[in-house]
C-alpha cells in the first residue's frame, strides 16, 4: 500500500483529475485539476501550495552536529549562522554526487537536513566518534511549500514572517508553531513550512483561508516540474543518477559536472570526496550541466516540412534526448518542456565541456511525425527565468 | 540628433521602438498622455481597483515578440481564460470548456451533432490559421507593382495558398466572402453556440453577424493556438497595461528614451522628406526618420497635413473607415456576480461570459446601431480580471470588465454625459437580467463611449482597431493601396500602428513588421 501524507484528507477531495503519482512511497497529486495549466500559472502570478511531505527529513542535533554535516557535504556548514539554510550536494569517496538537499541551521547545535533519498545510514556511518544524534523525522514532520509572488502576503495574514532568501525561522500559523524557510523548488519568491504532522490539517486550512483572496492554488507535481526547469534546477534520478545507484562509472557525476562547483569548498576541513574533487578542480570537468533554448524557427521549419504546425509538449518531459554538434553526439538533455511564460522550448542538458559555453549552437533531437530530426538549440545561462522577487 | 522618433507610446509604437533600439538606433518615443500604453493600458481608476481600461484580453500578442524582447523578464505573464459561458434567457446556459470531454458533454446537452462537429470545426480552422499565419509576419507585397521584391512576396503568398489543398482552399474562400452567421450555419445548429462564435467576427466593426466578410475575423481566434499559446484567449497579469509596460521596459533596456506628456503637433516636412516633429509645446525635435503609431487619419490628415500628400492618397485616407462601434463598462464590485443559470463561485467566473444568446439577438443589436442608436440589448463580453489575477482588486473585492457592442460613434444627437450614463444603465440592466445581485454589488462604475475612446486614447471615431478589420481594409490595402508596407508618400516617415497590416488587437505585429521594414531599408 502507498502511504498518504498528513494532508491527504484535504488534498484527496481536491484532486478531481484523479491524477496521482508516487513520491518516496507516498501518494501525491500530479495535478488537481484536469490540466495543470492553472496550477503552473499560480506559481508565477499568485501563489501555489504544494504538499512536499514525502521529502526525507533528518534532525541532526548535538555538540558535533555541524562537524558531522561539514564532513559529509561539500559546502562549509560550520560557518553557517543559526537561521541560515544551505543548498548543497554530497558525494561519495570518489567525489561523485550521492544526493542534493538543504541544511537548515535551526540553532547552534540543531540542523534539519532534507534529501531526496534516504540518508540515515550515510549520516550515521560518517558520525563515528562524534557526539551527535541523528533522527529520521520524515514521518513526524509534515511539509508544505508556498510559492509565488503572493506567498509572503499570505503568510503575513497568519503570522510574523520576515525572512531573507535562504533563511529559516519559527513562527505560528493559525495558532500552530511552525518552522518556515524562504526556500523552494520554483525559482520564485516562496517559503517552505515545516510542522508537526499532527497539526497538518489546521495549518492547511489556515493557509487556504488566508490565501483565498490572493488566489492561493493547490498545485501538483506537473506544475512544479515545469517551474523547476524554468528555474534551471535539477532533479535526482532524472537529471543525474546518484552515485550509489549507478551501475557503471559513466553514470555518475561530480558536482563540477552538474554545475555545482560553487558549492564545493576545497579550503574547509576534510570532507567525503574532497581529494577526488581537488584533482578534478585542477583538471577541469569533462561535462557541464547547461540550459538549452531551442530555436523556434528551426523547430517550426521541421514541422512545416511535415505539413504540420509545431507540436509542443504540454507537460515537462523527463527522458534522455541526444544533443549533437557538427554531426557528433556531444551530450544529452534530461528534462525539458515548453515554457508558457517565456514562450520558449527549453531543456536541461549535459554537454561535453567544449560545447558548453553560453551562446554555443548545438542541435537537439526532436521527433517530428515519427521521424527523428534535429533542431538548432543555443546554450544559455540557467536559470531561464530569474525574477528579482526571488531574492529581494 | 536621434535616429528615429516614434509618435505615440501605444504598444505598437513601443514594439517598434524596442526593435529599432535593439538594432542600435537612437530612439525617442513621444507619447501625448501621462503614461504609455494607448489602448493597452492599466489604471487604478478607483482606489485599490485596477482596470485594463480599454482592451482587456491579450493572447494575440505575437509569441516571437515575447521571446525576442524577453518580455517575461520585464514582467509579462499571460494567464489562461479557461471557458466561455453564454447564459440563456430561458434560465439555462451554454458553456465551452477547455477540457475537450467536458466540453463535448456540455454541447451534447444542446445538440449532439454540434458536440461532434465542434472538434472537427476547430481542426479545420486551426489548419487554415496555420496557412494564413505567415501573412501576419509578412510585409504586404503590392500586387500592382513590378518590383522584384514585391513579385517575390506575391509568389510566396501564392505558394502558401496553393499548398492548402482543395478542401481548405474552398473553406478559406468561404471565410473571405461569407458572413460569420452563414459560415457557422454550415457547421452548427445550436443558436447560442453560433452566436457566441459569431460575436468574435463583429468586434471592432460596424457590421452584424449576417454582414458578408465577418467570417474571416473568426480565423484570428485560432491564430494564437498554433504558436504554443494553447488557448485562444488570455489575460495579462496586471491587465493589458502590463503588456505595454513590459515592452517599454524592454525598449528602455535597449537604450530607447520614452517621453510622456509630449503631444506631437506636426511632422516637420521639407522637400517631401520628414525632418522631425514639432510638439504642441512648440519644441522642435529633429530626427533622421519619424514613425507614427497614431491611426492613419491622425497621422496623415492631422500631423502631416494634406498639402504635403498626393491627392489620391489623401482620398484613400479620407475613405479609410473608422466607424467606432464599441464601448466599455468597468465595474468595481463588493462581491461576485451570481448567475441564475449557474449559481455560486465556480470556474465559469474565471472565463469569459458572453451575452450572445442567438444570432438574431446580435443582428438586432446591430440594427439599432445602423440607425444611430446604441443597442437596447447589446452584445456583452464580460470578464472578471480579479478572478484570474486577484491583485487587480483589494482582497475579497472584484473588478469586472464589460466590452459592449454596439455603441455607434455617430450617435443620433451626439454623445453627452446623460447619454453615456443611459448607455451604462442599459449595459448593467442587460447583465443584471442574468445575474440579479449585480446592481447591489456595484461600488463604482466607469462608462466609456466611442467618443471617450477618441478623446482619451486619440483613436479617431473611437474605432478600437485604428480602422475596421473589414476585408477591403486588410493586408495590402491597409491603410491605403500601395502604402501597406509601413512606408508613406513622405520619405523618412513610416507607420507602425494597428492601422497597418495585420491590424488591431494587442498583437504587436504592426510594430515589429514596421521596424523590420525600416531596418531592411537601412533606415
Ligand atoms: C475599448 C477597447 C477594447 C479593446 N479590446 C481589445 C481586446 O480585448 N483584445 C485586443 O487584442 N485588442 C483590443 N482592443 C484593440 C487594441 O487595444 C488596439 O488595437 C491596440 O491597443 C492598438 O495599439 P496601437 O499601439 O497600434 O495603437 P494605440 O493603442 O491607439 O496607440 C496610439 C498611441 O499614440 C498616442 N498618440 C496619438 N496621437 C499622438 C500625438 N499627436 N502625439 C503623441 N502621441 C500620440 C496615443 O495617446 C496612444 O498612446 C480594444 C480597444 C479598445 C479601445
Amino acid at each position: 500500500m502507498l502511504k498518504t501524507t498528513p494532508f491527504h484528507a484535504r488534498v484527496a477531495p481536491l484532486c478531481v483529475s484523479h491524477a496521482w503519482r508516487r513520491w518516496a512511497g507516498y501518494l501525491v497529486a500530479s495535478s488537481y485539476e484536469l490540466s495543470h495549466e492553472r496550477e503552473y500559472h499560480a506559481i508565477r502570478s499568485s501563489a501555489a501550495l504544494f504538499d512536499v511531505s514525502p521529502l526525507h527529513k533528518y534532525r541532526v542535533h548535538g555538540r558535533d552536529a555541524a562537524r558531522l554535516l561539514d564532513r559529509v557535504v561539500t559546502r562549509e556548514v560550520t560557518r553557517a549562522a543559526a537561521g541560515q539554510v544551505l543548498y548543497t550536494p554530497w558525494c561519495d569517496g570518489a567525489g561523485k554526487v550521492l544526493d542534493d538537499g538543504t541544511i537548515a541551521r535551526l540553532d547552534e547545535q540543531t540542523f534539519r537536513v532534507t534529501s531526496a533519498e534516504p540518508n540515515l545510514r550515510w549520516l550515521q556511518d560518517n558520525a563515528l566518534g562524534l557526539e551527535v544524534a541523528i533522527e529520521d523525522v520524515s514521518e513526524s514532520i509534515a511539509a508544505l511549500s508556498l510559492q509565488g509572488p503572493a506567498s509572503h502576503a499570505i503568510l503575513r495574514q497568519l503570522g510574523e514572517v520576515e525572512l531573507k532568501y535562504y533563511r529559516v525561522g519559527s513562527t505560528t500559523l493559525g495558532g500552530v508553531p511552525v518552522s518556515v524557510s524562504r526556500t523552494g523548488y520554483t525559482g520564485d519568491l516562496g517559503f517552505e513550512i515545516w510542522l508537526d504532522a499532527a497539526h497538518a490539517l489546521v495549518v492547511w486550512d489556515a493557509l487556504i483561508g488566508a490565501g483565498e483572496p490572493y488566489g492561493i492554488t493547490p498545485a501538483g507535481m506537473l506544475a512544479l516540474d515545469l517551474a523547476r526547469i524554468e528555474a534551471g534546477l535539477m532533479l535526482i534520478d532524472v537529471d543525474y543518477v546518484p552515485a550509489n545507484k549507478a551501475l557503471i562509472g559513466r553514470q555518475t557525476s561530480s558536482p563540477y559536472e552538474l554545475a555545482l562547483g560553487w558549492t564545493v569548498n576545497l579550503d574547509k576541513d576534510h570532507f567525503v570526496g574532497r581529494n577526488a574533487l581537488a584533482e578534478e578542480a585542477k583538471r577541469g570537468p569533462q561535462w557541464q550541466f547547461v540550459g538549452l533554448e531551442l530555436d523556434w524557427d528551426a523547430l517550426e521549419r521541421l514541422y512545416v516540412e511535415a505539413g504540420l504546425a509545431p507540436r509542443l509538449p504540454s507537460a515537462a518531459w523527463r527522458s534522455s534526448v541526444p544533443v549533437y554538434a557538427g554531426g557528433d553526439q556531444v551530450g544529452y538533455a534530461t528534462s525539458g518542456g515548453w515554457s508558457p511564460l517565456l514562450k520558449k522550448y527549453i531543456a536541461l542538458a549535459h554537454l561535453r565541456s567544449r560545447w558548453a559555453a553560453p551562446g554555443t549552437v548545438v542541435e537537439m533531437e526532436v521527433t517530428v511525425e515519427h521521424r527523428r530530426r534535429r533542431a538548432a538549440a543555443r546554450v544559455v545561462k540557467r536559470p531561464f527565468f530569474d525574477p528579482e522577487r526571488k531574492r529581494s | 540628433m536621434v535616429d528615429a522618433i516614434i509618435i505615440g507610446g501605444g504598444h505598437n509604437g513601443l514594439v517598434c521602438a524596442a526593435y529599432l533600439a535593439r538594432a542600435g538606433k537612437k530612439v525617442l518615443v513621444l507619447e501625448r498622455r501621462e503614461r504609455v500604453g494607448g489602448a493597452a493600458l492599466t489604471e487604478e481608476v478607483f482606489p485599490g481597483f485596477r482596470f485594463s481600461v480599454f482592451s482587456y484580453v491579450g493572447s494575440l500578442l505575437r509569441p516571437e515578440i515575447v521571446r525576442e524582447l524577453e518580455l517575461a523578464r520585464h514582467g509579462l505573464q499571460i494567464l489562461p481564460l479557461e471557458s466561455t459561458l453564454t447564459p440563456l434567457p430561458n434560465g439555462d446556459y451554454l458553456a465551452q470548456w477547455s477540457d475537450p470531454d467536458r466540453n463535448r458533454r456540455e454541447l451534447a446537452r444542446h445538440s449532439p451533432r454540434d458536440a461532434e462537429a465542434y472538434d472537427e470545426f476547430g481542426r479545420l480552422m486551426h489548419e487554415m490559421a496555420r496557412a494564413v499565419k505567415p501573412l501576419l509576419g509578412m510585409i504586404p507585397p503590392d500586387p500592382a507593382s513590378l518590383a522584384p521584391r514585391e513579385l517575390l512576396g506575391l509568389a510566396r503568398l501564392g505558394r502558401t495558398l496553393r499548398s492548402l489543398g482543395a478542401e481548405k482552399f474552398h473553406a478559406l474562400a468561404k471565410l473571405l466572402t461569407m458572413s460569420s452567421a452563414d459560415y457557422l450555419d454550415e457547421w452548427f445548429e445550436c443558436e447560442a453556440l453560433k452566436a457566441t462564435k459569431a460575436a468574435s467576427g463583429i468586434i471592432g466593426t460596424l457590421a452584424g453577424p449576417r454582414s458578408p466578410g465577418t467570417a474571416y475575423v473568426l480565423l484570428h481566434h485560432y491564430m494564437g493556438e498554433i504558436d504554443g499559446v494553447f488557448r485562444a484567449w488570455g489575460f495579462a497579469k496586471g491587465g493589458n497595461g502590463s503588456v505595454s509596460e513590459a515592452i517599454a521596459g524592454a525598449a528602455r533596456s535597449f537604450g530607447a528614451q520614452i517621453r510622456t506628456n509630449a503631444p506631437v503637433a506636426r511632422v516637420l516636412v521639407a522637400g517631401g522628406r520628414a525632418k522631425g516633429v514639432a510638439l504642441e509645446s512648440g519644441e522642435e525635435i529633429a530626427a533622421k526618420l519619424v514613425v507614427s503609431g497614431a491611426d492613419p487619419r491622425c497621422t496623415f490628415l492631422g500631423l502631416v497635413g494634406e498639402k504635403h500628400l498626393p491627392a489620391d492618397f489623401v482620398q484613400a485616407i479620407r475613405r479609410y473607415r473608422l466607424r467606432g462601434s464599441s464601448g466599455k463598462v468597468n465595474l468595481a464590485l463588493a462581491e461576485l456576480p451570481d448567475f441564475t443559470c449557474l449559481p455560486g463561485k465556480g470556474p465559469h467566473l474565471r472565463g469569459a461570459i458572453s451575452i450572445s444568446p442567438s444570432i438574431e439577438y446580435l443582428e438586432r443589436a446591430y440594427d439599432e446601431a445602423k440607425y444611430g442608436e446604441f443597442s437596447r440589448r447589446p452584445y456583452l463580453d464580460v470578464i472578471l480580471p480579479s478572478m484570474i489575477d486577484p491583485s487587480m482588486a483589494p482582497p475579497g473585492r472584484h473588478v469586472m470588465s464589460i466590452f459592449v457592442q454596439y455603441a455607434p460613434y455617430h450617435l443620433n444627437g451626439g454623445w453627452t454625459d446623460a447619454r453615456r450614463e443611459a448607455f451604462g444603465d442599459t449595459v448593467i440592466d442587460t447583465l443584471a437580467e442574468y445575474a440579479p445581485n449585480l446592481k447591489a454589488a456595484i461600488l463604482h462604475r466607469q462608462v466609456i463611449t466611442p467618443a471617450d475612446i477618441e478623446r482619451i486614447v486619440g483613436l479617431s471615431e473611437g474605432n478600437i482597431f485604428q480602422g475596421e478589420l473589414s476585408l477591403e481594409q486588410m493586408f495590402f490595402l491597409r491603410p491605403a493601396p500601395a502604402w501597406a508596407n509601413y512606408r508613406t508618400p513622405i520619405r523618412g516617415l513610416y507607420q507602425c500602428g494597428a492601422g497597418t497590416h495585420p491590424g488591431g488587437g494587442v498583437m504587436g505585429a504592426s510594430g515589429r513588421n514596421a521596424a523590420r521594414a525600416i531596418l531592411r531599408e537601412g533606415g
